[in-house]
Order: structure tokens, then sequence, then C-alpha cells
């Protein structure tokens, strides 16, 4: 298999099958899950069986199809929070780098001060004060997490726009849509999408730990970080419970990174001499 | 050939070169450190102004369903709600600078009272744990990228990848689920006290410490192999290499003086993020840290007590921000030396 | 020179050859059944473009190949015994010894962490050889035979202290503290400005003479070669094509792709005196310009270009002529002074020019790999003018890219590759094309062959010959290279430290009376006379002691 032009490693390989394989689950969840995720099945708790693979939950609810259907959630608003934070950083990182000026001052000293602090913190601040709500949630961790997005699409930007291709448009007399959309980007891509995938894992991770912590997706809504919280005191009798959610997290990161780090691989490949 | 002309790279956050001979390291501290009290203080606002931005008010939004005019009207006078923002904020930052930082709402006391023993706490398990991880990493980051592409440093490679993919909870459930109640070796809950000895706390806390050790190990060792590779790579280490020297002296004389700057932000960036990785696994373990204290007062719109918490974790990043960028200008030779 | 007998050979390569092998498989082979005897005393110019195995060779023969690259056959014996079958420790208490090495950028080739006494005295006192004191003695004193300044105390500064001459040579006594019997010059000066260049190879020639060492000199530089070496080894895509004594390689090539290396170097295009019109096409007056903040980069420069004119830019690096381009593009705002074309003023900031004062300046730059967009297509590349300026259908744009593409003897049916794809050379014609595709009056050239290869240069050079016979477009020829003002410039302006020393007609700015710079420049510029640099250092010390 190839992507970009180079062959795709092992691990990227198992790397991509776990992302078709969530992105399945969680578009056809109603189609695969055995059961509905609301229905109370029988007793809490109860055993994994041959109908219910990993038991029921907390109210008696099949475990499995909760998981399943959680994976909608879960991925679904750590993609609509990564769209929106890559729009809101490639749009001003891009305005900065060709702006230049005061512009590039200010946003870039704005962006400096919100990564002076731990994301979590200005996000508990946030929260706590105006709640957790989704649409809350998404634009504040949107708008932390773009920042970091600004940064690398201002530094790609202002290393393309100091190569000569650039110049040379701009001596030709072209207007920045042309030299942005024309010059820019195609060549910005590929760092961009390998951005994408860590960007998404972080919000994933983040949304879900906040969720953990009961400050994100709130009942009667779940993903998966808040299923490990509603399942966490059963660790203590022995139940696995939480570390199923815990798990299908992990798996996605996993997966995701995968594939990121073998994109970054190929383009410090060739480099390096020496011993 | 002439070498070709290099782009300015425009937004540099120092100047390179040195116009004050001998004075210059002492300047760039200063003036790092100026930089440091300047982000503090521009944090503080943002957490206040953070606060701030609700529609309505602070008081209808913590009384909530229980409002009525009358208990409305007293807590905004309680709050001071009727002078403007900016004489809040000064009020508030200067009485947080003589440790005063209001009562909380939820309880009524005294907020830095309720902090203090958290805060002890939090540094107690966030030092136990850098005092494992940092040796350990860069440790396991040197042998990686020595042993460059062997058998060792494929296998790290690929463990470390794993682990800084996994959530910190994850991790903390398996060691729960087979080390504490399978095996029985450690507690689960690691409810230690301000009597507990010093012995005791270490056991109770290990299976958190061990939580936060595999998070940050991850990252620390990748990052540090990352540096020396890059290090190692270039022509005067080849040029050493040339000079017949042996392998020990090429990494430990010419290679780690050179990747000591990046390693040293590599440790404090991921200190920082200690702080926060903290805020999770004391929420696992029920430990009784600063971190569980912010969880459980953010739901409870406690905003003296957010306010209080998220200013100490800010300044305490900012600071271990503030002291790896300093390090790295003591230990870069350009810089130390100038022209 | 002696007799064999009082030469012993000191380094015997035997069908040598290096292969590149990694993970995925065999690689290329970069080296290719190369044998070479080297005798104490002597030294072979390994001489060839890029890709012709010459630092490769250089490093394998001190037993070392850089990652993934594997000596796959062959001998290389120092003093009767191969280094391939000596244990790693063997070779190790070789090298810094009895072999050693310079490279071509001494700034990177020194640890920045440690001074340059530690790292010059470093190899002998790690081997055993030298105490501190010993070998701190002898540092000194190489420093005072390489005319160092402050010989006693340079060594307690760091390489970034230092200038980069300066730094070529402490590299120099770096590899000779040992008492090497063979050193390698990988390129010692190919990074350095000419004036600086005479002097590194003075001191280069006068060290190995002294010492009697032997040594392998890598350069792509003919005239360079021919001022140090006895013996010289041409060599092309890693295979020996002729080696001879180097009065002969030099005088009487025997093979055909020696024979072009050699032509073109001493190949000269005739002046071509033009007829000067009314109106001069570019007028430079007195322009002053600085970066943001920072002194002046040029100071009262003017110049003159009528069309048809090839007018040169000469200076070393950091004298302003890319500057220079910068102001007449517009890219940076002129601080005072006006630049006219074609008798009007143009705006001082680019945004303020009007759409066909930009057509009619093109421009063409050093680096081909970053002067295009590697995502497009030729047709992108070359078309957008055509589009942008003339207003075409997509059939016409077309049409007059193919017609550009055969101007610039480029195959059509590159027409749909990218950009990626090409050669050093072929990306330097689509960037031609892509200036001429705009129909300029004025093309500025910004050292346009310096990054390619020399006889790719050349074809480079004689296609924008023709193209201005054919054309009549004025050229700004930006370059740091004499050689090729001398024979493609009608007129030049020489450059130092942001000011202009000289002007005029070639002929009379290259022909006594000099400025005192101009001559020093001129003298610099290595010649394919072995006798050249004696010369020169013979008419500096007379004039010196006069």
């Amino acid at each position: 298999m190839r992507l970009f032009g180079h062959k795709l490693s092992v691990l990227a390989q198992i790397g991509l099958a776990v992302i078709a394989l969530n992105l399945v689950m969680a578009i056809f969840a109603p189609l695969i899950a055995p059961y509905d995720q609301t229905t109370v099945l029988g007793d809490a708790w109860a055993d994994p069986d041959a109908q219910h693979w990993l038991g029921l939950d907390n109210l008696g609810r099949d475990l499995l199809s909760r998981l399943i259907f959680g994976a909608r959630m879960s991925i679904g608003l750590a993609l609509v929070i990564t769209a929106l934070s890559f729009f809101i950083g490639i749009v001003s990182g891009f305005a900065a780098a060709v702006a230049g000026g005061w512009v590039d001052q200010a946003l870039s000293r704005f962006v400096d001060l919100l990564l002076s602090m731990p994301t979590l913190i200005f996000a508990f601040v946030i929260l706590s004060v105006l709640g957790s709500g989704l649409p809350v949630l998404i634009v504040t961790i949107a708008v932390l997490d773009s920042t970091k997005v600004f940064r690398l699409a201002r530094s790609v930007a202002v290393g393309l726009v100091s190569l000569e291709f650039v110049e040379a448009a701009r001596l030709r007399g072209e207007g920045w849509w042309w030299i942005i959309t024309r010059e820019i980007l195609p060549n910005a891509i590929p760092p961009l999408t390998a951005e994408f995938g860590l960007r998404f894992c972080f919000t994933f991770l983040f949304i879900a730990a906040l969720s953990f912590l009961g400050l994100g997706v709130q009942p009667p809504d779940a993903d998966w970080g808040s299923m490990v919280k509603d399942y966490r005191d059963m660790i203590n009798f022995g139940y696995a419970a939480p570390i199923y959610p815990a798990a299908a997290i992990a798996i996605l990161t996993i997966g995701v990174n995968f594939v990121v780090d073998w994109m970054l691989s190929i383009h410090s490949r060739g480099q390096g001499e020496g011993a | 050939m002439e070498p070709a002309r290099r782009a300015a790279t425009p937004g540099a956050l120092w100047p390179a070169g040195n116009d004050g001979a001998g004075s210059g390291v002492g300047r760039l501290i200063l003036q790092r450190s100026i930089l440091g009290v300047l982000t503090l203080l521009a944090a503080s606002a943002l957490i206040f102004i953070g606060t701030e931005i609700l529609p309505g008010d602070l008081a209808s939004a913590i009384l909530q369903n229980q409002a009525t005019p009358e208990n409305l009207a007293k807590l905004r006078l309680d709050l001071g709600l009727d002078k403007p923002a900016i004489v809040r904020y000064v009020a508030w930052l200067f009485g947080a600078l003589r440790g005063d930082f209001g009562h909380s709402l939820a309880n009524g006391r005294d907020v830095l009272e309720e902090i203090t023993p958290r805060f002890a706490n939090t540094m107690f398990l966030a030092a136990y744990a850098a005092l494992v991880a940092v040796p350990l990493a860069v440790g396991l980051g040197l042998a990686a990228a020595i042993r460059q592409g062997g058998v060792f440093d494929r296998t790290v490679n690929l463990l470390t990848l794993m682990t800084i993919s996994v959530p910190e909870y994850f991790l903390a459930y398996l060691l729960i689920k087979y080390v504490a109640v399978d095996l029985g070796w450690f507690p689960s809950l690691a409810n230690v006290s301000s009597d507990t000895p010093f012995l005791d706390r270490l056991y109770y806390a290990f299976l958190p410490m061990v939580t936060l050790v595999l998070v940050i190990v991850a990252h620390m060792m990748r990052m540090t192999r990352a540096s020396v590779l890059a290090v190692m790579a270039s022509p005067y280490i080849e040029m050493a290499i040339l000079k017949g020297l042996t392998k020990t002296r090429i990494v430990l004389r010419h290679a780690l003086p050179n990747a000591l700057a990046p390693i040293i932000s590599v440790i404090a960036l991921n200190l920082a993020y200690l702080i926060v990785g903290v805020v999770v696994v004391e929420t696992v373990f029920v430990y009784p840290g600063l971190g569980q204290l912010m969880v459980d007062e953010v739901s409870k719109h406690d905003v003296p007590v957010v306010q209080a918490c998220g200013l100490i974790f800010a300044a305490t990043f900012i600071v271990l921000n503030m002291v790896a960028d300093i390090l790295a200008i003591l230990s870069n030779p350009r810089l130390r030396q100038p022209r | 020179m002696t007799s064999d007998a009082d030469n012993p050979i000191v380094l015997d390569v035997r069908a040598m050859r290096v292969a590149v092998r990694t993970d995925h498989g065999d690689g290329p082979v970069l080296v290719d059944d190369v044998s070479l005897q080297l005798r104490r005393g002597e030294v072979i110019g390994l001489i060839g473009e890029s890709g012709a195995g010459k630092s490769t060779i250089g490093l394998a023969a001190m037993g070392y190949t850089r990652r993934n690259c594997f000596i796959v056959g062959g001998e290389i014996l120092f003093a009767g015994s191969d280094l391939r079958a000596m244990s790693l420790e063997q070779r190790r208490a070789l090298r810094g010894l009895k072999l050693s090495y310079i490279a071509q950028s001494a700034a990177a080739s020194f640890n920045p962490a440690m001074t340059l006494m530690d790292q010059v005295c470093e190899a002998p006192i790690r081997h055993g050889v030298m105490g501190r004191a010993e070998a701190e003695a002898a540092a000194v004193q190489l420093f005072r035979e390489l005319d160092l300044p402050n010989p006693e105390t340079i060594g307690s500064r760091y390489p970034h202290q230092v200038s980069g001459g300066q730094l070529q040579r402490v590299m120099a006594a770096m590899a000779m503290i040992g008492k090497p019997e063979v050193i390698v010059f990988d390129e010692p000066t190919t990074a350095l400005d000419v004036t600086t260049q005479v002097e590194c190879l003075a001191a280069f020639r006068r060290l190995i003479r002294e010492h009697r060492a032997a040594a392998l000199y890598i350069t792509h530089d003919l005239a360079v070669v021919a001022q140090i070496a006895d013996r010289i080894m041409v060599l092309r895509r890693g295979k020996m094509v002729e080696f001879g004594e180097a009065r002969r390689i030099l005088q009487e090539p025997q093979d055909a792709y020696t024979r072009r290396l050699v032509r073109e170097r001493i190949a000269s295009l005739a002046f071509v005196a033009r007829p000067e019109s009314a109106v001069p096409l570019l007028e430079v007056d007195g322009v002053t310009a600085h970066y943001a903040g920072k002194p002046k980069v040029i100071d009262d420069v003017s110049l003159t270009i009528h069309r048809g004119d090839t007018v040169a830019v000469v200076g070393e690096s950091g004298s302003g002529k890319s500057t220079l381009a910068r102001v007449v593009t517009g890219l940076l705002t002129r601080a005072s002074g006006d630049v006219r074309f074609d008798g009007a003023s143009l705006a001082p900031r680019l945004k303020d020019r009007s759409r066909d004062q930009l057509r009619r300046i093109q421009m063409i730059y050093q680096m081909p790999d970053v002067a295009l967009n590697p995502q497009q297509t030729l047709l992108d590349v070359i078309g957008r003018p055509v589009a942008f300026y003339f207003k075409k259908t997509r059939a016409g744009v077309r049409a007059r890219v193919l017609e550009l593409l055969r101007q610039m003897d480029l195959p059509e049916n590159f027409i749909d590759r990218k950009t990626s794809e090409l050669s050093g050379g072929q990306k330097q014609r689509v960037s031609i094309a892509r200036a001429l595709a705009a129909e300029p009056d004025l093309i500025i050239c910004d050292e346009v062959t310096s990054a390619l290869d020399q006889l790719v240069g050349e074809e480079i050079l004689r296609l924008l010959k023709r193209l201005q016979d054919e054309l009549g477009i004025g050229y700004m020829f930006i370059t740091h290279d004499l050689g090729t003002v001398k024979r493609i410039a009608n007129k030049v302006v020489v450059m130092l430290r942001g000011r202009t020393v000289a002007g005029g007609d070639t002929a009379s700015v290259f022909a006594p009376p000099y400025h005192p710079y101009t001559e020093l420049l001129l003298s610099s510029v290595p010649e394919m006379r072995p006798d050249w640099l004696d010369g020169v250092l013979a008419r500096r010390s007379a004039r010196a002691s006069a």
C-alpha cells in the first residue's frame, strides 16, 4: 500500500486498519451493536455470557453495545473539535505569516500567552463558570487547541514564504489568495495532515479526560471517558469494566499515532549521516 | 560555490547576536525572567477574565435555582460584584500575593488553608514521580540513541510510542486491576493524610507514581533520543570519529554537552506536563491533591477556589518553563562566550 | 621530486568498491574499482563533479564510510596492512594520528562547546602520544606556521569566535598535530571567499611540503588542484576517468570528459561591443538601503544597464550584491536614491508597481530547487506568467509553454512533469523559461550557476548568451565568480561592503590601472597554470616588502 507516494510501514497499515474499524463502528453503530444502548436487559453487573460478551453495566445495559455507541460521541466530538481548531489555527496562522508586522506580533504574543498555561487548567477555569454543555466544550477546546495549530501553520507558512518560488510569485504581482492556495497550501498539506492526526489524538484524549473527571460529556449522553467514570468503582471488586472503554480510547490513539509516526518519518528520511 | 543566502526568520524570541560584550548571558537571563513575570501577570488576568465571561453574573450562576432577589443581592455584595472588574482584579491579585485567596463559596473556609495541605501532597507526588522518571528517561534515551536502529532501540521505540498514546487512567486501572486487586501488592486508593509517615506515603503513592512515570518517561525518552541523534548526525561528530576517539569519549565529550540544552528543555516540559497529568491520576487513586480539589470545585462552581488552584498550577508551569529556558541559555556555549 | 626509494608508498588503494546498502536492499555503487598509490610527500588531486564519489574515496581511505555505505570490495593498504581487515580498535588507533582529515565546512566540523585548543590537542592526548603541555606547544607552533593571528591565545577561543578562513586553518593544525602520514583534504576551500581561499591554499601547501606528508586533495575546481597536486585523478560517477601527472592532465588531457572539463575552464566567450541606445533600460542612481532597524547594507550604489547589456555585479559574500537585486525588484524598499526603468521612476515598493513594470523585470535564482514549486508541473510553472500577463486561453498557454521548452532544449513531453522530478540543470532551464514567458526586457540573474556543476553551469551560460543574441534582453548578472564575469559581461560593477569600488566596461575595469580591491579579487581567482599560486604569493610578498 502507498500513501503520499510512499510505501506504508507495517505499523502504519495496522494504524489505518484501526482507524477504519473505529470509523465504521461509529457510523454504523445501530447496525453493528447487538442491543440498544439504553435498554435495561438484566441485573446490574451481570457476568459476561454468550448473549452479552462483556456483560451488563451498572444499570443492566449491554456493555458491548454501549461501547459501540460510545464511539459515535467520542470520535464525532473529537473530529468536530479538531476540524474547528484547524480552521481557526490555519486561517490565523497563515494570516500572521503572510501579513507579518503588528498582526503577526499581536497574534503570536496572544498565542504564547495561552500556551504558557496548561490547557486543562484553563479549561477548568472556563468550565467552572460556563458548565459543561456540548457547545461550550466544543468551542473552548477548539480555541485552546487552535493555538498549537496556529504555531505550526505559521511556521510552515513563514518557511514557505521565504522560499524563492513564493518570492517569484510575489514579483509576478500575484495576490495573496493565489499565493496561499496555489503556492503554499499544496506544500503545507503533508505536515498539516500529520499535525491533524496529532491534534485529533490530543482532543480525543482531552475530551475523554474531561468526561472521566465528570466535567465533559454529561448524562444522558455518554462517551468512552464518561463510561470509565461510571464504571470506575467496580474495579475494586475485581471487575474489568472501566478497562474496556479505556482500552477503546487507547487502541484508537495508538492506531492514529502509528500513522502519524510514519508520516513524520517520511519527511525526515534521507537525512542523518554519521557513525 | 557560495553558500546559499539564508532567509530572515521573523519572530525570533531572542536576538542571536551579543552587542554588549560580556554581559550577554546576564542580560538574556534578565530578559527571560522579566518575560516570565509578565507572563505570570497576564496568565492571572486570563484566569480572572475566564471567570468573568459569564453571560449574566457570577452570583446567579452560583445560586442557580435557589436565586431569590434577596440572597442574590447579598451574594453580589459579598463577591464585590458592584465594583468594576478591574478593581476586583487588582484586589484579587494583591490578595493572592499576600496569600489571601478569599473564602470558599462551598463551605466558607479560607481558601489558602484549604489549598496548602493539598498542594503539599501534589508536590510530593510530582517530585516522587520526577525523581524516578528523569534518570530513567534520560538513561533510556541515551541508550537507544547509541544503539540507533538496533533491537533495543526498536523495542523501546515501539513501547514508548504505545504508552504516549494511552490515557493515564487506562494505565492506572490496569495497575489497579492486576497489581492492587488481583495481586494485592499495593493499595488501590492512595488516601494519605497529613500524619501519614513518610515511608507509608511512599508506599501508598506507589501506584500513582508508577502511572505518572509510565506516561512521562515515554515522552521524555523519545525526545532525549531525538535530540542526541540530531547532535550525533552533525559533522563535528564525524570529525571526532575521524580523530580516532573512542565511542564513550565521543558521546560524553562531544555529543552530550551539545544535546544538553534540548534535553533540559525536554525535562522541564515534561515536569510541566506532570503538573497537569497529576490531576487525572489523583482522581483515579482518590489522592488528596490540588488537582482532585480543583476538579471537585469546578463542578460546584466554587470560583475562588478554582481561581486559586488555576493560578498555582499556571505559576508552577510558567516557572518551570522559565527555568528550562534559563538553563538552556546557560548551557549554550555560543551565548556563554560572546564574540 | 626525489626518487621513489626515498618515498615509500604509504597508501595503496586496490580495486576499491563502495556501495550503499540499506534495510530495503542494495543501493547504487558510489565508488567502482578505483586504485591509487600514494607516496610519501606526494599530493594526489581527486577531481570531479557532484556524485563522482570523491569524498567517499577520501573517507574510505581512512577506513570510514558514512551511514548505509559499505566498502564492498578491494583493499586499502596503509603501510602494508589492510584497513578493511583491521579491528575497529586498530583503525581507531590510526585515525587522528597517522591518517587525518580536513572537512569542507570548518564551522560545522568543530564542536561548538569546546575551545579550539581542546579540540586541536584532543587526538594526540587521547592516543597517548603527547602530554597536554607538549600538545599545546605543538599546536601553537602550527598556528604560527599557518599564519593565524595571535597564535598564543587563539586556542582559548570557541569556534564561533573566529572567522571561516581562520577556522579552516585551525582545522589544518588539528589534522597536522599528530604528524600524519596521510591527510585527506575534502574541498577545504570551497566554502570560502576567493581572497580567503588564496591564503588557505598557500598555508596548506607549505604545511604539506614542510612536513613531507602525503595527501589526497579533493575538489571540484581544476584550477585549485593545479596549484597543489603532483598527480590528478579525474572521476565521474564513481569511476576513474583519467589519472596522471598534473601538468599532463591539464595540458594534454586524453579523455574526452577531462578535455571538456579543462576546455570549459579556459574557454572564453568573446565580448560583444553593443551600440548604446539613447534611453537606458535600467538606471540605479545613488541607492541606499537597509533592513528594518539594521545598518545600511548598500550605500550610494549606481549602475546603468542598456538593452542587450550584460552587467555583472561582482563581490564577495556580504558585499550587498543580492540586496541590490532586492531593491531593484522592490522586495526591499530603498531608503534613498532612485531606480528608473525605461526612463520612468519605479515605485520603491513592489505593490505600488504596475503589472507591466513587474512583467518587464524578471528574476532567476541561485537555487533551482527552491525557486520552483515542487508540487507544480512545468505547464503550471511556465504557463502561469503567460496566463497572468497575457490572458491567453488554455490552448494558447500550452502552445506557448511548448515553444519555450523547445527554446530551452527541454523535451516537450516534460510539460506535464512535476518540477521535483527534474535534475538541477533542467530546473534552472525551467526557471529561465518562466522568466522568458513574461517576455521581459531585463532579467536579474542571481548566482545562477553557482549551485550547479561546472559543465551544467557552462551550458546554462551558453543558453543565456544565445537568448540575449536572439531577444536583446538586458542581464543584471550577480556573481562572486570573476571567471564567469570576464567571459560573459560587457560591463562590471565591483562591490565591497555595500559600496561600488569600481565600474565600467569589463575590459577597462579588468585592465590596469586597477582599483586595489579589484586587483586583489582578480589575482585571487585561481588559474590553471600550476605556478599561478607561486606567482601570486611572490608578487604579494614583493609588494609587502617594498
